[in-house]
């Protein structure tokens, strides 16, 4: 499924540009669930943005493929038609659009890139009501233009609902239980545990064991500096809490 | 003059951008390469022209008035304005720059062409059929705009559905009998203003000049002293318009002149949405166009005028493009009575527009939606004034700048509170949104008050279109120009839920095209 190979990625411009991956290499096979954990500026969202093609972060060595292809020379929406989703940390406000306008607008989209037929709109707004039940979102949420006036948790819950609708192949949650309170990390997780399936990867980036209760991880790395420097089962990730990273990287080095 | 509002300048940092080579550089293309067609020896015997003597003079205007056949008042109505031209000095407190303009240089009147300009849709330019079918114009329609021979009449054939007026444009036929039938019979007018002149005199007489009068500004003054044509309607007392007119078929008929002079009249209880403007790409050799457009809305009338523009902006270079010099005004004239104006305007080298209402009428009032994009090296001056004379008047001006590229686009507004207007009431709010880091957005609110009980708001924002947003949309499978789109069209929603249903969609359309190649 995904593959990373030796990985380098600079984030700025020119000059002032400073590596932040330092040949990574991972690999998540199709049907697993990997948690990246690591320490504050250990690269964890650059590895998530390097992964679906932000601009302003470049990569400089390696590889990264999802099923055989390469996917670092595409473009963002290339990806995403290809079946990479971010969960995104800090989900972005765009006013003006309806919920239900930008998810359609994204689905159809990633449709016609792949060559498929668009949604019927009964189609997309019966999908739409099934999985905002099962979110427990407001049917009034989704006419609401995208995350304006929505609470952290909402946000986060709109992530999901986004995953759900566009059902992607490969999924990077990234910080996904931050600013969440217990119910809605509940649901979320439900969510995401609804999504898991032998055909689907997920990359779990957080920075707390907590969330790791609820998405049980097949393996967890440790990412420090731009690279892993620690894989092991979901009790690595227990052991992080007891001992804190500082432990951990110690005993690595 | 006090100035609550305050002067807020927003200039923006200076990173560099790169601009595409998009689908604007294709229409300039395409646009040249019609100019040349155009002047081709195959074709140039067919195109019939009558021009005035060159240049700006007694005679020149004593030429279109007789060419016209209208009345002696109207010659000296003119002559007097001209008189008048010639001692004025062009304006210069807009923020735009261009060449200066010889009015020598300039034919004031061209009568309507005549023939084909291709012989078939197959000698069209493919860029320019590409630009038809992004804004989702049918080919048959494209064909009558691009003036290929014989397509009026298939046009006319092809469609069966006159009851909206806008698809009325390609179906001159149908124009001068069921429309003008219907109309008729419902009381209204529905003519070229030189028509009207000949047939409705008194109505002419009595309210031309009488919201923007012949002195009132320099491009206003040449305007009433060399007009060419333009539009003229009238509704009666208590009618409602039975349907949405609009310039796009009457201008199919006749070639509309590069003044062009519109009034339109409600009378009491009376109402009327107009539409003005093509969302085509309409070639147009025109430099210079000086409109005046005048509404007069009487007891209980309301007026809705909406424009969509999208003239030749000029080539990437800044050189060509129309000047687009427009006085605009709304008279409320009677109480209760209301005019909403609404505006996309996408084209034009150089746009100089201040849409405005006089709210005279006690309980009256005015609307100003706009929409204003300037992508390459266009400027954009533009904005309103809403004149409170009467008690209770409320006004609302809601005005969204988009800049894109090296573009200049800055709302000037002004809100006058007269000392008889008690609890006047006006909501401003002047978004700007910049694409880019080599455009510019400038918000210049003007208020004058003169009452202690008016309740006035403005807000003003500047934003950019983030690179968070534009990630955000394309991790989700947007492509880059679609997620500026959906963007763009979020930044303006308030104001395009104001245009009438098709026109919507067909400035939607536009906003994508004209923002091509914006971000790169």
């Amino acid at each position: 499924m995904l593959k990373i190979e030796n990985l380098t990625a600079t984030v700025g411009e020119a000059e002032e540009a400073k590596q932040i991956i330092n040949g990574l290499t991972l690999e998540v096979p199709a049907g697993e669930v990997h948690a990246i954990m690591g320490p504050n500026g250990a690269g964890k969202s650059t590895l998530s943005y390097v992964l679906t093609g932000r601009s302003g972060y470049e990569v400089t060595g390696g590889s990264a493929t999802l099923n055989g292809e390469d996917i670092l020379e595409m473009e963002p929406e290339e990806r995403a038609a290809k079946g990479m989703f971010l969960s995104f940390q800090y989900p972005v406000e765009i006013p003006g659009v309806p919920v239900m306008t930008f998810v359609r607008t994204a689905m159809n989209s990633q449709r016609k890139l792949r060559g498929e037929e668009e949604i019927s709109a009964p189609d997309f707004i019966k999908k739409s009501r099934e999985i905002a039940k099962q979110l427990k979102l407001d049917a009034e949420m989704l006419k609401r233009p995208v995350n304006v006036g929505f609470s952290g948790g909402e946000k986060k819950r709109l992530e999901i609902y986004q995953m759900m609708m566009l059902e992607p192949s490969f999924l990077i949650l990234d910080e996904t239980d931050s600013g969440l309170d217990i119910d809605a990390l509940k649901t979320v997780a439900e969510g995401v545990n609804a999504m898991r399936s032998p055909d689907r990867g997920m990359l779990v980036i957080t920075h707390y064991q907590r969330l790791l209760d609820y998405i049980k991880p097949d393996k967890v790395h440790v990412l420090s500096a731009g690279r892993i420097i620690k894989t092991g089962g979901p009790d690595l990730a227990l052991r992080l809490e007891a001992e804190g990273y500082e432990g951990v990287l110690g005993e690595a080095v | 003059m006090d100035c609550c509002g305050g002067t807020d300048e927003h200039e923006d940092d200076c990173t560099e951008v790169t601009v595409k080579e998009g689908i604007d550089a294709k229409t300039v293309e395409a646009a040249k390469a019609l100019e040349s067609e155009n002047y081709s020896a195959g074709f140039s015997t067919e195109i019939e022209t009558e021009y005035s003597p060159k240049g700006l003079s007694e005679d020149t205007i004593r030429f279109i008035s007789a060419k016209k056949e209208e009345p002696e008042w109207l010659l000296e109505w003119r002559l007097a304005a001209y008189r008048r031209w010639l001692t004025m000095e062009e304006p210069t407190w807009a923020k735009v720059r261009y060449e200066p303009i010889d009015y020598q240089e300039y034919y004031y009147y061209a009568a309507p062409k005549s023939g084909a300009k291709y012989e078939s849709i197959d000698d069209v330019p493919k860029e320019i059929l590409e630009t038809y079918e992004k804004l989702g114009i049918p080919l048959r329609e494209a064909e009558v705009l691009l003036g290929v021979k014989g397509a009026a009449e298939t046009a006319a054939t092809a469609r069966e559905a006159p009851r909206v007026a806008v698809d009325a444009v390609f179906d001159s036929v149908s124009v001068a009998t069921t429309f003008r039938k219907e109309l008729e019979k419902a009381g209204v007018i529905f003519m070229s203003i030189s028509e009207a002149v000949r047939e409705h005199p008194e109505l002419v007489k009595k309210y031309l000049g009488s919201v923007v009068p012949q002195s009132d500004n320099y491009f206003a003054t040449l305007n009433s002293a060399v007009f060419s044509d333009g539009t003229f309607v009238y509704v009666p007392k208590g009618v409602r318009c039975p349907m949405e007119l609009s310039t796009y078929f009457r201008m199919n008929a006749e070639n509309t002149g590069q003044f062009e002079r519109t009034l339109i009249v409600c009378d009491e209880g009376a109402y009327v949405s107009y539409l003005e403007g093509c969302t085509a790409p309409m070639r147009d050799e025109n430099q210079l166009h000086a409109a005046v457009v005048e509404l007069v809305a009487l007891d209980d009338a309301e007026i809705k005028y909406s424009t969509v523009q999208n003239w030749w902006p000029g080539d990437e270079n800044g050189k060509g493009g129309i000047y687009n010099f427009v006085t605009k005004r709304g008279d409320c004239r009677g109480p209760r009575s209301k005019i909403s104006w609404t505006q996309v305007e996408t084209g034009s080298a150089v746009t100089w527009k201040y849409p405005s209402c006089i709210l005279r009428g006690d309980d009256s009032v005015g609307e100003f939606y706009s929409i204003a994009v300037t992508n390459g090296r266009q400027q954009a001056d533009t904005g309103t004034k809403m004149i409170h004379l009467g008690k209770r008047t409320k006004s609302r001006i809601i005005s969204k700048g988009i800049s894109a590229g090296k573009s200049d686009n800055t709302y000037r507004g002004l809100v006058s509170i007269n000392k008889r207007a008690e609890k006047a009431r006006n909501f401003t709010q002047c978004d700007s949104l910049l694409i880019g880091g080599r455009c510019g957005a400038h918000t210049v609110p003007y208020v004058e008050n003169r009452r202690a009980d008016a309740q006035l708001e403005h807000e003003a924002t500047t934003t950019k279109l983030s690179e968070d947003q534009l990630f955000y949309a394309r991790q989700r499978g947007l492509g880059e120009e679609q997620a500026v789109a959906l963007l763009v069209n979020g930044f303006v929603r308030e104001v395009l839920q104001e245009l009438p249903m098709e026109f919507a969609v067909e400035a939607q359309k536009l906003l994508e095209v004209s923002l091509e190649g914006s971000v790169g």
